[in-house]
């Protein structure tokens, strides 16, 4: 299908995009990469009156380093995340996730910012934002504020970005040595998880020091598995630990149930995934779950 | 309307378009590039892949009006003075194809896998493939096709004589 017609507005600065959207009000839409936007308004899903392009904003795009930490742009592609050697060197869990997500050349066009503020719970950034400990850097006609990883997801399709406000940048504190992995169960012939799960862990001596794991579609918005994270801090970095750590995955969690699973589906993906994420992220070998 | 000025398969086009004009449609309807074609709406398919400037996307997900300024390759800018491009010739090789109407966005996808892997294995082509769906061939040949054309195009396996006039380039169009 087309899409409706709108007003097209090729922002040449983050100042003017966020202007156009103040004066546009709640029917302007951002465009980001717009692989989710697009096929969005090709269904006439959504028919905003105004499109605010961010793409001609080369200041959005591009990873750095800040001291303890690594700044992406919103308008950073999937596929620069994929292969910039900062991220690898520093938060490998986010480059393993954007590898899973949609095909090559939507990771060409697609962008950081763009998936974390479309929020879609099966998309596979979000986990990984939380599970990193993000901090999401807005901007508005008031000015630039910061929101952590774990407050910036509100509900489904929701965040804390209001509609005269962009997302410009996420800042990443540095895992520098952690293990990582990002698992996910997903149809073959859609990217979408089902279930994902992302695991950062810090090992000493054999022992689980520290263990960042979050959770991707087992609610509105990605969930922090707390429960697992306690079960391995402290202990040896063994199957065993794993095996009973993630049993405690969907704890506390309330996953929808869809055309594609059903909660307690859901939940025993939880569980499986994340003993695969931990096992991996741990160097624990020879995992079979 | 926004007049835009693109370069197509190594021509120069200056056009005005609709904002809600896609890229896929400006190729067909206006350039006649109807070797591009639509095969879903909702992106998946990959049957609408062109290069814009030197990567693949899917040309059904971007508006036109986007690519004011850009270099666009489509199917129909491949082959040279009436010879095949080596990836369509591996194509034909191969049989990769039945009813072929994927066929031009699997051989756009194929070559820039190629650009970013000149020596894939098998795995590593089925991944490079996983946004362009077929519902005819089971992906068999075309996996094959395409690390045929991966052989083929590395300039130690080609024929002096053939390749001396024409470096086959894992980016289509000649250079971009």
């Amino acid at each position: 299908m087309i899409p409706s017609a709108f007003d097209y507005v090729a922002a040449s600065s983050v100042q003017e995009a966020v202007q156009v959207l103040s004066q546009a009000g709640e029917d302007a839409k951002v465009l980001a990469g717009g692989q989710s936007l697009v096929p969005v308004l090709r269904l006439r899903l959504a028919t905003p009156t105004t499109l605010v392009d961010l793409n001609k904003i080369s200041e959005l795009r591009g990873v750095r380093e800040d001291g303890d930490a690594i700044v992406v742009g919103a308008m950073t592609t999937h596929h620069d995340v994929i292969n910039n050697e900062l991220i690898a060197e520093h938060a490998a869990l986010l480059a393993l996730a954007t590898l899973t997500v949609g095909d090559p050349q939507i990771r060409h066009r697609g962008t950081f910012g763009g998936a974390l503020v479309h929020a879609d719970p099966a998309g596979d950034l979000l986990a990984p934002a939380v599970a990193l400990d993000c901090e999401m850097v807005i901007v508005g006609p008031s000015g630039r504020r910061t929101v952590p990883a774990g407050e910036f997801f509100v509900d489904l399709f929701t965040t804390a970005v209001g509609p005269d406000e962009l997302l410009v940048e996420v800042r990443i504190p540095k895992k520098t040595g952690w293990g990582a992995h990002y698992e996910k169960f997903n149809r073959v012939a859609q990217a979408w998880s089902i279930v994902g799960v992302a695991a950062v862990v810090w090992t000493e001596g054999g022992s689980i020091a520290q263990a960042r794991v979050a959770l991707t579609n087992m609610g509105a918005t990605p969930v922090r598995a707390v429960g697992v994270e306690q079960a391995l801090i402290g202990q040896p970095a063994s199957a065993a630990t794993i095996r009973a750590a993630a049993e405690h995955a969907a704890d506390g969690t309330s996953p929808t149930s869809d055309g594609s699973a059903d909660a307690d589906y859901r939940e025993h993906l939880a569980r499986v995934l994340t003993g695969r994420a931990v096992a991996a992220a741990a160097g624990v070998g020879g995992w079979r779950a | 309307m926004t007049r835009i000025t693109v370069m197509v398969d190594g021509v120069s086009y200056v056009d005005d378009v609709e904002a809600r004009t896609l890229l896929v449609y400006y190729l067909r309807e206006k350039l006649g590039k109807i070797g591009t074609v639509v095969g879903c709406d909702t992106s998946n398919c990959g049957a609408c892949t062109v290069h814009l400037n030197g990567r693949s996307v899917k040309s059904c997900s971007i508006f036109a009006i986007q690519a004011d300024g850009s270099e666009i390759t489509t199917i129909e800018g491949l082959a040279r003075d009436g010879q095949l491009h080596p990836m369509q010739q591996a194509f034909h090789d191969n049989h990769a194809l039945q009813c072929g109407f994927c066929t031009p966005g699997m051989i756009m996808q194929a070559i820039d896998l190629l650009g970013d892997d000149p020596d894939p294995d098998e795995q590593r082509v089925r991944e490079g493939l996983e946004g362009n769906l077929c519902r005819c061939t089971g992906y068999q040949n075309i996996v094959r096709a395409v690390l045929d054309a991966a052989q083929k195009m590395k300039p130690a396996a080609s024929a002096p004589d053939e390749m001396s006039t024409r470096q086959p380039s894992a980016v289509a169009g000649g250079g971009n």
